[in-house]
């Protein structure tokens, strides 16, 4: 045998190096799925706990409106009712995307259909901004203009559903107008030659080619936009008045889901029925971004299928 | 569409000595079969074309002789070089690409400087003797023909070059390594014809010290440099013999309208 | 109504609907300039911040945000890019893979809240680390790594596979192939994505509240020693940053001045996002433009 005989069936330096890179990255992704597991874990066994070690039905945390877990009610079961936090959270997040959606897929419109070059030149990088505006200068924004506006026409305090949505509408605004304008530029151009050179105005282009192969993108544009809404925390606390009422009307205060946990979850011990039922808040707020991912992919499937040529 | 028969198969037999030869190679791409018994053998210090039509198998098979094609293909038979099957499991394949090199289709330098391209790998196997170093960067270059075009510029941008410097580059990059065996897939089709008959001559004269074994779609061009030629169509080599046979007396039939261009 | 009337019409809308948008995003930008800027001055950034009274500055919040950024960028960006390297190179196409990318993405799409109560949990509570700067940047680090991840698989991506098969065909491993010849190609991508990154960590507050804490315990700027108690290096320490600052002052109202610290405080976030947003387009086209220059 040679010599280069040998060293074809010898281990060498690269293959070291090969095998030092893939533990070195394999070691990192595995990281990544520990922790996510873990999360998962830890906020379901914690969240979990007030109905297996607490007892409390869980059909009565989903439905009852009446929220004092320190308390027991006249048959002596603990009065936890997430109902009010659940209903003022998914309406901030459902008014929110519905003010926004048409506001954000116009905008996206302009620029990637009509605006020419400098005008989105100009929009990309301030919408670019805003998407990163930390959530606490919305909040302030809207603790020190928006509530006192709500306040001055409706009368009341100002705090509540509609100062969360105005809130929460200028924060998803760009989160929505960024994602639809990559949908946009996804439709090849030929559907737009196409149509115009069968003498479609411009508006019947958009309308009926454009938005129709770009629908699933928009779509996803909006629950990531939701998504969004759904979990903001801080903003939404700062304006929405922190009151575990049954939300009566869009001005009265109320509290969402991740508001309750902001302010309390440092007010509760571990442990006991009041900070458990926290952690059920945050399950149930785990489920629902875990919902709005599984809607996220299913939209994604349907739109490969559709798409392919 | 023409169906051939692909049973009907013309090897000759090769007297001189072999470089490399392969023994019933199979390539699957998940359920598909691409290439079906592929068995060649490669004269030394010879150029070899491999021609046929896109989709023919030839690139696909050019690239399993130095193991290219391991992440996205199945590859089954024996690849043999100095009595050893690379195709092995077993095998290092870092040391069978370091003695069987390629060059591809397009033009595909480092984004570094022309003297860190031909040096950057060299230096990787333990290569850190300056002077050496430096005799191979020139040697290299001049055998590429490149060196009295780029010889002030050593520490330009490769990505500088034109496409058919940057191609010479990357011949020069695989000889710097000073392999026994140069693959080239297609080389000249993404160049205009300067560089393109520029790229021939220098390949006839690196066949003085290596084994070429060159795909191209242009017949012309095998026949202009190559010694041998094997002809594949749809996954089978249908015939291979000296070039010259081929194109003037082809003893198949696919062979002969594929030259003709009467072909499919 | 004809095809060329409604044409009109529904572009006049949109002009509108866009309209409407810019004034928001002018009138958003321009309040908070505004208001915050002129309170901004060398005493705000330096000082102390009070309590119970007015002219307090935010020099500690400051500092903890930077510290902290840079903390949660130091344990981030190595596992980052190693799972990075993982999807974009060695990630085959099968159910691991999926499983691998589904993952990321649920937690990407946490919301920071979540991710900061689970750092609470396992680290302030379950690991005793208390409120700290450390159980800080590990939250962050938790927040951070999907997109980070994502960012660097996608530059990585964006490299032609030819460079692959250059490197690989000379005989080089996988492994120098990816960080010698790869890795700097997609350098410019990466290090955009990373300071985009930076912006969002710079004002994330809702992960910090209960990791990081919510005071901002008085330090020595003159004791380098990571190790005593009053350093300003110390990991342990909680630590309020600058965000975090802003909600504290709003939610307490027990400062007097809390609506001219938030605007002011609110300016300085804006003005730092704003840079890392300019700095990251400036550095990316630059580095882009140097590789692929003849020089």
């Amino acid at each position: 045998m040679d010599d280069i005989q040998t060293r074809l069936q010898k281990s060498s330096r690269a293959t070291r190096q090969d095998y030092f890179g893939k533990v070195i990255c394999y070691s990192c992704i595995g990281l990544i799925i520990l922790l996510v597991a873990c999360i998962l874990y830890f906020i379901a066994s914690k969240g979990l706990a007030t109905f297996t070690k607490n007892g409390v039905n869980f059909w009565n945390f989903l439905t009852q409106s009446d929220w004092k877990p320190g308390d027991v009610d006249k048959y002596g079961n603990p009065q936890v009712g997430a109902l009010p936090m659940i209903v003022t959270s998914f309406s901030v997040t459902i008014l929110a995307a519905l003010l926004a959606t048409p506001f954000a897929i116009g905008t996206a419109i302009f620029m990637t259909e009509i605006a020419n070059k400098r005008g989105a030149k100009f929009l990309q990088p301030v919408i670019e901004l805003l998407v990163g505006i930390p959530s606490v200068v919305y909040g302030f924004i809207g603790l020190s203009l928006i509530v006192p506006f709500i306040r001055g026409i409706f009368g009341g305090t100002g705090f509540g559903i509609l100062s969360g949505t105005l809130v929460l509408f200028v924060m998803v605004l760009p989160t929505i107008t960024s994602l639809s304008v990559d949908s946009l530029k996804s439709v090849p151009m030929h559907y737009r030659q196409a149509s115009l050179a069968l003498g479609a105005t411009r508006w019947q282009t958009i309308y009926k080619v454009i938005l129709k192969a770009a629908a699933p993108g928009l779509l996803t544009a909006v629950i990531f936009g939701m998504a969004r809404a759904f979990g903001e925390a801080l903003a939404v606390q700062m304006v929405i008045g922190n009151a575990i009422l049954m939300p009566k009307n869009l001005i009265s205060p109320a509290s969402t889901l991740t508001s309750k946990l902001t302010t309390e979850i440092g007010n509760t011990v571990m442990g006991t029925l009041p900070n458990n039922a926290l952690w059920s808040l945050a399950l149930v707020l785990l489920f629902m971004s875990l919902l709005f991912n599984l809607i996220v992919r299913f939209i994604g499937r349907r739109g490969n299928i559709k798409n392919e040529r | 569409m023409k169906t051939y028969d692909f049973n009907q198969q013309y090897i000759s037999k090769i007297e001189q000595e072999v470089a490399l030869s392969t023994e019933n190679v199979q390539v699957h791409y998940g359920k598909s079969h691409a290439i079906f018994d592929a068995s060649l053998d490669f004269p030394r210090f010879q150029i070899t074309s491999l021609i046929g039509a896109s989709g023919s198998g030839k690139s696909t098979y050019l690239r399993c002789l130095n193991r290219m094609n391991d992440r996205i293909a199945q590859v089954d038979g024996k690849i043999l070089y100095r009595n050893t099957d690379i195709n092995s499991k077993t095998i290092n394949v870092y040391e069978v690409r370091r003695h069987i090199g390629m060059v591809f289709q397009r033009p595909n330098p480092f984004a570094k400087s022309i003297r860190e391209n031909i040096l950057f790998a060299l230096k990787n196997n333990g290569i850190n003797d300056k002077k050496e170093l430096q005799e191979r960067l020139e040697t290299s270059l001049r055998d590429a023909a490149l060196w009295d075009e780029v010889k002030d510029d050593l520490d330009k941008s490769a990505l500088a070059l034109s496409g058919g410097q940057q191609q010479r580059l990357c011949i020069a990059r695989s000889i710097a390594m000073h392999p026994d065996i140069l693959l080239l897939d297609e080389p000249a089709s993404a160049l205009d014809p300067i560089s393109t008959s520029k790229i021939e001559e220098t390949l006839k004269l690196l066949s003085k010290s290596y084994t070429i074994i060159i795909v191209t779609h242009n017949m012309q061009q095998a026949s202009r440099i190559s010694d041998y030629t094997a002809f594949f169509h749809m996954g089978h080599i249908i015939e291979y013999n000296q070039t010259k046979n081929i194109f003037t007396a082809p003893e198949i039939k696919a062979t002969e309208d594929y030259i003709s261009g009467d072909f499919g | 109504m004809n095809a060329k009337k409604s044409d009109k019409l529904a572009t006049g809308m949109i002009y509108g609907l866009v309209g409407i948008v810019v004034s928001i995003l002018v009138a958003l930008l321009g309040y908070i300039l505004y208001n915050g800027v002129p309170d901004i001055n060398w005493h705000f950034l330096t000082s102390e911040a009070q309590s119970f009274s007015a002219g307090g500055g935010v020099r500690d919040q400051l500092f903890n945000s930077l510290y902290l950024l840079v903390l949660a960028l130091i344990i981030s960006f190595p596992i980052a890019l190693g799972a990075g390297i993982y999807l974009s190179e060695y990630a085959k196409d099968n159910w691991v893979t999926d499983i691998i990318r589904t993952s990321i993405e649920v937690l990407s799409s946490l919301p920071s809240v979540v991710v900061g109560l689970f750092g609470y949990l396992l680290l302030v509570i379950q690991l005793n680390m208390g409120f700290s700067i450390l159980a800080g940047a590990i939250a962050l680090t938790f927040f951070n790594l999907p997109l980070l991840t994502r960012n660097i698989e996608e530059s990585l991506r964006s490299v032609p596979d030819l460079q692959r098969e250059a490197g690989t065909s000379l005989g080089l491993s996988g492994w120098k192939t990816i960080t010698k010849i790869i890795l700097p190609m997609a350098l410019p991508g990466i290090l955009t994505g990373l300071i985009l990154c930076s912006g969002r960590i710079f004002g994330e507050a809702a992960a910090l509240i209960y990791t990081a804490g919510q005071s901002a315990p008085s330090v020595d700027y003159g004791n380098w020693n990571l190790f005593t108690e009053t350093s300003f290096l110390n990991p342990m320490r909680p630590a309020e940053t600058l965000a975090v600052h802003i909600w504290k002052v709003n939610t307490e109202s027990v400062t007097p001045d809390s609506s001219a610290i938030s605007s002011a405080s609110s300016a300085v976030l804006i003005i730092v996002i704003l840079i890392f947003n300019l700095g990251a387009r400036y550095l990316g086209n630059k580095l882009f433009k140097k590789m692929t220059a003849s020089k």
